[in-house]
């Protein structure tokens, strides 16, 4: 699904590389918290995976398509199967949740019909049913990231980017869009959370890479926040049910 | 649908930007009348000099017993001088150059010049021998006169040649200067135009960053984004060409129509006919104008 090859990303002015020679693979409907320290590189390498920034060196592999040979005519076409959640949720001010949500599916050319069918289910997955018609500031901060979930998945992508969605949220709130998020990798898709959240990733109990300056220090199967044990970078073999059939 | 959407993206950003859309509007519509007339120009400049070199001849002036100057000795051209002019204009060498000749006397050119000069004092002393008799060519291709006054400047009884186009050609640098002046008025407004519309995109596109950061991030296509965007420069420029179009077909029709044309005159004017070629030039040249800067101050919110 995801597929770093020896990636590096040096920013210019900068000596020392956001990603330093990154090498890792993410499998289908996989949920991987990414965690690390302030620049540690998340943001960098989520920014890659949509192809939003290109590698200094290496190659980058998402669902199939080699990026670095992805036109930039392509890219839009590319990124309409990812799905992107940020912690400051993006949502726009002057537009309700309903239309909110449903912008998302006219810029890229959905019919009316499509809309008003898509949008209202997507709500009630994420349990805003009856808000449909409230502008952003009338939610609370929970709901509107729900919001930018609902509009981040109601395209039904391969996969969702999340960069710290619970950084503004208190625990009971992110709790409850973990619990979202973690319905949605259920459905099939590939969840990457990059994450401050200790918390979180202790309980949820899944797949956690950890950088440091830019390197992978740790890859660890259903991992806590923390590593007590040492440190594992070696990627193990996949779970039992998924076969080398569903790797990319 | 999408149709709906663009065109109200367009609505939206001309209503928020409204007093830069007005500033676009105005300083294309300026730019474009500069455009215009000098275009009309130069239709005229044109049109007078098919006209009147049509008409321009080559006047070759024969001796007078009072002229000393050319190749004259305050002789009259002799019968035999003339017979040899006409050959010289008859030679392998000039005759395909000229569509036609006539020969004007002494008596022919005092009627001339009576008729001409009528009631100004100089009809009074002038007498038919001061005159001098003349032939007067005229040339198939005006613009080939210099082969002709060369060859007969130095025959014989010749007094003087002249090209009439000469008298003609100031006119025609002055209309020329204007038409210049206006095309570099109109193209020093038409960079301020091209940088206003730049501007005002830039401004449009920033005012609404997080649409256009959210498009991008949801996979709408470039051309998508960029759309509304040109076409609210195009808009904006369109009125102006529109404006300026007008401006261009009411200075035809009430000024050169209605005020130069309405006295009797020999000098033939633009028409309307020419200013409706203008039209369209300045519409599609304002749009595609616009089109190109707003394309072009778009394209840094499309990197992806």
């Amino acid at each position: 699904m995801i597929r770093f090859d020896q990636v590096s990303k040096l920013y210019a002015g900068n000596t020392r590389p956001a990603l330093n020679s990154v090498s890792l693979e993410i499998l289908r409907g996989e949920f991987v918290f990414l965690v690390g320290a302030s620049g540690s590189g998340k943001s960098s390498f989520l920014r890659l995976v949509l192809k939003e920034e290109n590698p200094s060196s290496g190659q980058i592999h998402v669902l199939g398509q080699n990026l670095g040979k992805l036109t930039s005519r392509k890219v839009p076409y590319f990124r309409r199967n990812i799905g992107v959640v940020f912690q400051d949720f993006r949502l726009l001010p002057q537009k309700n949740v309903f239309d909110n949500v449903a912008f998302s599916l006219q810029v890229i050319g959905k019919s009316k019909g499509f809309i008003q069918e898509a949008v209202p289910d997507v709500l009630k997955m994420v349990g805003l049913a009856g808000k449909s018609g409230r502008l952003p500031h009338e939610l609370s901060g929970g709901e509107q990231q729900r919001v930018a979930i609902a509009r981040a998945i109601v395209n039904k992508p391969s996969i969702l980017l999340a960069d710290e969605p619970t950084g503004n949220l208190d625990p009971a709130t992110s709790a409850g869009i973990m619990t979202l998020l973690d319905r949605i990798s259920g459905s099939g898709t590939t969840v990457v959370m990059a994450t401050h959240d200790a918390g979180i990733v202790d309980t949820m109990k899944r797949r956690v890479i950890e950088l440091v300056s830019g390197q992978v220090v740790r890859d660890e199967r259903k991992g806590g926040y923390q590593t007590h044990a040492v440190p594992i970078q070696r990627q193990e073999p996949p779970p039992a049910g998924v076969g080398l059939g569903s790797r990319l | 649908m999408r149709l709906g959407l663009i065109l109200s993206e367009v609505g939206h950003g001309l209503r928020r930007n409204v007093s830069m859309v007005v500033s676009i509007v105005l300083v294309t519509f300026i730019s474009l009348t500069f455009v215009g007339a000098a275009i009309l120009l130069q239709q005229q400049i044109n049109q007078m000099k098919g006209y009147w070199y049509d008409r321009a001849q080559v006047a070759v002036y024969l001796c007078t017993q009072y002229d000393v100057g050319g190749n004259c000795n305050s002789v009259e051209a002799t019968a035999q001088q003339k017979a040899n002019i006409e050959q010289v204009l008859k030679s392998a060498v000039l005759a395909p150059l000229i569509q036609h000749y006539d020969f004007e006397d002494h008596q022919a050119a005092f009627t001339r010049y009576q008729k001409q000069f009528a009631g100004s004092e100089g009809t009074s002393f002038v007498t038919p021998d001061f005159l001098p008799e003349t032939f007067w060519v005229n040339l198939k291709d005006p613009s080939q006169s210099d082969a002709v006054v060369e060859r007969m400047s130095g025959v014989p009884g010749v007094e003087d040649v002249v090209d009439q186009r000469k008298y003609l050609q100031p006119i025609f640098d002055a209309l020329n200067a204007a038409s210049i002046t206006a095309v570099g008025i109109a193209g020093l407004m038409l960079v301020a135009a091209v940088l206003l519309i730049a501007t005002t995109i830039r401004l449009s596109a920033f005012s609404r960053r997080r649409e256009l950061g959210i498009m991008r991030l949801v996979g709408a296509s470039n051309r998508f984004i960029q759309t509304p965007f040109v076409l609210e420069g195009v808009v904006a420029a369109l009125i102006g060409s529109v404006l300026a179009s007008g401006a261009i077909v009411a200075v035809v029709k009430f000024f050169v129509q209605g005020y130069l044309n309405a006295k009797p005159s020999s000098t033939p004017f633009v028409d309307l006919g020419d200013a409706f070629i203008v039209v369209p030039i300045l519409i599609v040249g304002g749009a595609g104008l616009a089109a190109i800067s707003a394309a072009v101050a778009i394209r840094r919110y499309l990197k992806v």
